[in-house]
């Protein structure tokens, strides 16, 4: 640029190069109706809910900034686990809902979930004319759950997930039992009781290998 | 009776070229400078990248309202646009595309009839700008008042230049006398006639009489419909004339390799090119100032044509 300055001219020989060589690249225009975008990982389209993993702690339409999350639920009873003991009681969802006019796509809602209900999908075409159509409800955030993405490999020499880790530990453990139990004379006794812990770990990895799905 | 069909034939091409060229133009306009700024340009109308776009545009400005302001100074006002277009037909006319006669009408002055006459065009700019009873069309009518002032005069001068190293008014006779060095030695003649046609048409970098960000669109504010889309037409018909006349005057029009079979072709070609050119310089330039550009047409076009003439005047006495 310096040095050419000092031609007059020059500076509008330039602009001119400048158009040129603009003309002869490819344009950067996405025709987007007709071709889709190639979005990157992790894009934020829209909020999914794995509603299955949901246990109405409120944790979500509590934490979010402008209070777009919508949750309904009431409280089942379950028969006592033994005789004589108290009813086991759980939260039934009723409604899900997030209204995405006000959401503000933080994450927040899905960072703070503990058993891993939220996730976020690439999906963003669900424009309506009216904007209170924007309020999704769970059967709509249901289905966006199976156009999210799965989760991105591991780097490398990355340290193993926590909950395989605690599976696998779990599952080395009864199978060391297994074998302890084999090793003495008595079969029976020991497998009853292996059998009665197994179940109970099995229920709550169960809870997190489907947050991990 | 077959003097007649001639002279019916040769309007009817005459007709067709006028609506179809400045068409051509419009759509590359629309096509390089979308692709000068990284865009696509119209891809839909038409189903193969927008090829229709100006059709459709066509139809769009058929169907709005023609409305004229109530104050407005009717007739002139619905007389304007009509102004602004026909010379350029007219001028068309006079162009000669071919050897041996193919033009519409051999114009004996025709250097001064063609002049004249695209003097008049702008005079479309004027009445709309007067009539409109618009405080921006009227700014913008006396900024093109102002513009045809300094530029016509560069504009005269360069093509008298040309037809003094000619030694005909005929715009055929002045492609027959050619040569190829009279592009070299009316090289700055060129230029400046170029420049001066552009600001004439008020095509950027020199549209201050429409400059939307100042004046709204200047003499053209208060119109819609098809009257706009006439003025529209008159600045793309405006390019093709300017541009085949650069090509006549100072390219040798007809003249290169075998231009005993595709002489017109020639013609056609050089005029696309310096259309392609009065696109590229729209997209590359910002506007100037309108005292820049006054400042441009009489400190540095006229003085430049008044060399030219100079030049030419030596070099003719020196060779004849």
């Amino acid at each position: 640029m310096a040095p050419l300055s000092g031609i007059p001219g020059s500076g509008l020989a330039k602009g001119l190069a400048v158009t040129l060589r603009t003309m002869t690249k490819r344009s950067v225009t996405a025709q987007y109706p007709d071709a889709l975008p190639e979005l990157p990982p992790r894009s934020r389209g829209v909020i999914a809910l794995f509603e299955e993993n949901c246990t109405v702690c409120m944790l979500c339409a509590r934490e979010c900034p402008d209070w777009c999350i919508y949750i309904d639920s009431h409280k089942e009873t379950a028969p006592p686990a033994a005789p004589g003991g108290r009813e086991r009681s759980r939260n039934v969802l009723d409604r899900f809902a997030i209204d995405f006019a006000l959401c503000m796509y933080c994450g927040i809602c899905i960072e703070v979930c503990p058993f891993d209900a939220l996730f976020w999908s690439p999906e963003f075409e669900y424009a309506e004319s009216d904007i209170l159509d924007l309020t999704h409800e769970r059967d709509k955030l249901r289905d966006w759950m199976w156009t999210v993405p799965a989760p991105p490999a591991l780097d490398p020499a990355a340290e193993e997930p926590k909950e395989i880790a605690a599976a696998r530990k779990a599952a080395d453990k009864a199978a060391a039992a297994a074998a302890a139990a084999a090793a003495t004379a008595e079969p029976g006794q020991g497998e009853q009781a292996e059998q009665g812990e197994q179940s109970d770990r099995s229920d709550r990895s169960d809870d997190q290998g489907k947050g991990d799905a | 009776m077959n003097d007649t069909l001639d002279v019916v034939l040769r309007l009817i091409a005459v007709l067709v070229v006028f609506l179809v060229l400045p068409l051509l133009v419009g759509q590359t306009e629309h096509k390089v400078m979308a692709h000068m700024q990284g865009r696509l340009g119209p891809m839909y109308a038409g189903g193969f990248h927008g090829w229709a776009q100006l059709v459709a545009d066509g139809v769009k400005f058929a169907q709005k309202e023609d409305i004229v302001p109530a104050d407005a100074d009717r007739r002139v006002f619905q007389l304007a646009p009509a102004v602004a277009l026909l010379p350029y037909l007219l001028v068309l006319i006079a162009i000669p595309v071919g050897p041996d006669g193919f033009v519409g009408q051999t114009v004996d002055a025709g250097l001064i009839f063609v002049l004249a006459v695209m003097g008049v065009g702008v005079l479309g700019s004027l009445m709309a700008g007067w009539a409109s009873a618009n405080k921006f069309s009227l700014l913008g009518g006396l900024r093109t008042a102002a513009q045809l002032m300094a530029y016509e005069l560069p504009m005269l001068l360069t093509a008298a230049s040309v037809a003094m190293a000619a030694g005909t008014l005929s715009l055929p006779g002045i492609v027959d006398g050619y040569h190829w060095w009279w592009t070299p030695w009316q090289l700055v003649g060129g230029v400046v006639f170029f420049t001066a046609g552009l600001a004439e048409l008020q095509r950027p970098p020199f549209d201050m009489p429409v400059a939307d960000s100042e004046i709204i669109f200047g003499a053209y504010t208060e119109y819609t419909g098809l009257r706009f889309a006439l003025f529209l037409l008159a600045e793309y018909a405006g390019i093709v004339v300017l541009c085949a006349l650069t090509t006549v005057l100072f390219l040798g029009g007809w003249h290169g390799p075998w231009s005993g079979s595709a002489g017109w072709l020639w013609t056609l070609v050089k005029t696309a090119l310096l259309a392609f050119v009065v696109i590229w310089l729209r997209v590359s330039y910002p506007r100037l100032r309108e005292d820049q550009l006054q400042k441009l047409a009489w400190t540095v076009l006229i003085p430049l044509s008044l060399a030219q003439i100079a030049l030419t005047g030596v070099v003719k006495v020196v060779i004849s």
